[in-house]
């Protein structure tokens, strides 16, 4: 049991007439150790969902809890929270402010109350994994391109080393190497250390190939929970919704179009792969 | 001569203390000779860092060059005279629409820039009604562009920028926060401006399977042009291009895997019904 949503709703400027639901009624439990992707449409409310998660925003109706504890009970220490649950905002300028990218990283680290030295220990060894050179170190962080930037926001979270590592879209802007890079060392870091991973994206083709279990929300529900393969056999839906599947699965779906009896269930190149030259061989 | 045309650019940033005095030099543009035909699609594809955005501000003149030239319809952008008429001809499309729309509702936001240039009002409202209809947007024009989609907006911002009439429109990363559909939409605008209205497009993106339509693709590193050809000819050079950080669309990685488990399939096709017929046919045989 790590983190529960009970019957959440959240609304923006509640009490205006502007107000809107962001969220409605959303019933969720995250368990420890799980690798969860979450899609959905611009505006399905995502981001909303990962801000209650670690208190940035409390819920207009209903609790979330981390641990068995409402997070917005009085006295709840939120600042301890947001160490053990670490969010990468989607837009990483709201995350840099420091001097030097290597004061921006050490920042997190050093607020948790750890020595000059473990800090700079933990800088180093994010900043190696999200692969930026130490050229860049002692730059202003502004002065990084729109990708840099963004490394620079995930290994300051990555430094704090939380139980649970929230992503929103963490690889847009990232060049193609950068995506799998990121990707694999999260990868990586969950099974050496049973972290719970929250990865929020666009890319059908990157939660077929990392999560276990998806979360789709269209409007401020959630559509679908399940395995990515299930989910993403809900073409239709999907697309409606201004999704997609991944762009193998269309491949797939095409051959079957043209009267070729293959099983479209494949998510990722490989097992497309498999199932075309089983095809093909006979 | 092209549209836009560089000799030997080069762009340094040159970064300062809290003096003022020069700290260290970056070379993010590094001798990028290109010419650019109208009517041309233009990709650029590039690591992170690589120059891209530094090369496209140069286009409209946001940043000026350190060493070399370039023009823009024949008109040096380094000529302080020439900065107007260059900004007509090239719009630039940023990554995050929230930057960019200013209107409180849609019509007025795309109305600005013409409005700027002193075109008659008449006339604004004639290129405001042509330019959302442009990007299927006209039935959202009394709106407030706070209440649109990401894939909404930045549709609204391409609108803004074909209300000024130009020649040629700069995209950086339009698609990057988009969801799957919303990247969708912005393509196919793009493709319908450059086909049916031959407006030069320069596309600035991280993914692979947008680029496939373009005319010409080009590859930056390092600050130079390492890599161009047709979407064809670069995509074919798989391990050229993981060797410069990027990928290819998943045909090709399937064509790939497919060709290590002995069965042979051409490895330059693009698009996912040309790659459905390409097995197709090995399957009917
Ligand atoms: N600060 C805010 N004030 C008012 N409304 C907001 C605010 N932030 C978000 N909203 C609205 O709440 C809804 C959910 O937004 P949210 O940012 O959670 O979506 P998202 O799924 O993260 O979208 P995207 O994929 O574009 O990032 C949207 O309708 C949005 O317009
Ligand atoms: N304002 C700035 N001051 C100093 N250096 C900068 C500045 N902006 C960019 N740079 C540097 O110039 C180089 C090129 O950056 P540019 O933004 O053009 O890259 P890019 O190809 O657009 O990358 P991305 O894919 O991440 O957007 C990088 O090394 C970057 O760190
Ligand atoms: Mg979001
Ligand atoms: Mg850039």
């Amino acid at each position: 049991m790590s983190i529960i949503f009970n019957h959440v709703n959240y609304i923006y400027d509640a009490d205006t007439k502007h107000s809107s639901y962001a969220l409605k009624d959303i019933n969720l439990q995250i368990n420890k150790g799980e690798f969860i992707g979450i899609i959905g449409h611009t505006g399905s409310g995502k981001s909303t969902l990962t801000q209650l998660m670690n208190a940035l925003l409390k819920p207009t109706d209903g609790e979330v809890y981390f641990e068995g504890v409402d997070i917005n009970s009085n006295g709840y220490n939120k600042k301890e929270l947001r160490s053990r649950v670490g969010l990468v905002f989607q837009y990483p300028e709201h995350q840099l402010f420091e001097a030097d990218v290597f004061s921006d990283v050490c920042y997190g680290p050093k607020n948790l109350g750890l020595s000059k030295k473990e800090a700079e220990l933990r800088a180093f060894e994010a900043l190696r994994l999200v692969g930026m050179d130490n050229e860049y170190y002692y730059q202003s962080p502004f002065d990084l391109s729109g990708g840099q930037k963004r490394r620079v926001a995930i290994a300051g979270v990555l430094a704090m080393k939380p139980e649970v590592l929230i992503l929103d879209e963490p690889t847009a802007g990232l060049d193609p190497k950068g995506r799998d890079e990121i990707l694999d060392q999260i990868t990586r870091l969950k099974k050496e250390t049973g972290i719970t991973i929250i990865l929020v994206s666009h890319s059908m083709e990157d939660v077929a190939k990392y999560v276990d279990r998806l979360i789709v929300m269209n409007q401020g529900q959630i559509m679908y929970d399940d395995t990515p393969r299930e989910v993403f056999k809900h073409a239709e839906s999907l697309q409606e919704s201004g999704l997609a599947l991944p762009r193998v699965t269309y491949i797939m779906h095409e051959l079957k179009k043209l009267g070729v009896p293959v099983d479209t269930k494949a998510i990722t190149v490989e097992e497309a792969a498999m199932e075309i030259a089983s095809l093909l061989r006979k | 001569m092209g549209i836009i045309r560089t000799d030997k650019l080069a762009y340094e940033y040159i970064r300062r203390d809290e003096e003022g005095n020069p700290e260290g030099i970056t070379r993010a543009i590094d001798g990028v000779s290109i010419d650019i035909v109208p009517g041309e699609f233009v990709a650029i594809l590039g690591h992170n860092g690589s120059g891209k955005s530094t090369f496209a501000k140069h286009i409209n003149s946001i940043l000026h060059a350190t060493e070399g030239t370039v023009w823009v319809d024949g008109k040096d952008v380094a000529d302080p005279d020439n900065v107007w008429d260059v900004r007509q001809t090239a719009g630039m499309v940023f990554q995050n629409p929230d930057n960019q729309i200013i209107g409180q509702i849609v019509e007025e936001d795309v109305g600005f820039g013409p409005e700027n240039m002193g075109v008659p009002t008449k006339e604004i409202w004639e290129r405001v009604e042509e330019s959302l209809k442009a990007v299927h947007m006209y039935k959202y024009k009394d709106k407030s562009p706070n209440k649109l989609s990401g894939g909404q907006k930045q549709r609204v911002s391409i609108a803004g920028v074909l209300a000024m009439h130009p020649k040629c429109i700069i995209l950086d990363e339009p698609t990057a926060m988009l969801d799957p559909g919303g990247r969708k939409e912005v393509i196919r605008a793009v493709r319908a401006l450059n086909q049916v209205e031959n407006i030069t497009v320069l596309l600035i993106t991280h993914y692979m399977d947008e680029v496939i339509y373009a005319d010409r693709v080009l590859v930056m590193d390092k600050g130079r042009i390492a890599l161009q050809g047709t979407p064809k000819e670069v995509f074919s050079q798989v391990e050229r291009l993981k060797e410069l950080r990027l990928d290819v669309p998943q045909e090709i990685l399937l064509a790939r895997s497919l060709n290590e488990m002995g069965i042979s399939i051409p490895e330059n096709i693009l698009g996912v019904k040309e790659m459905a017929q390409c097995i197709a046919q090995e399957y009917f045989g």
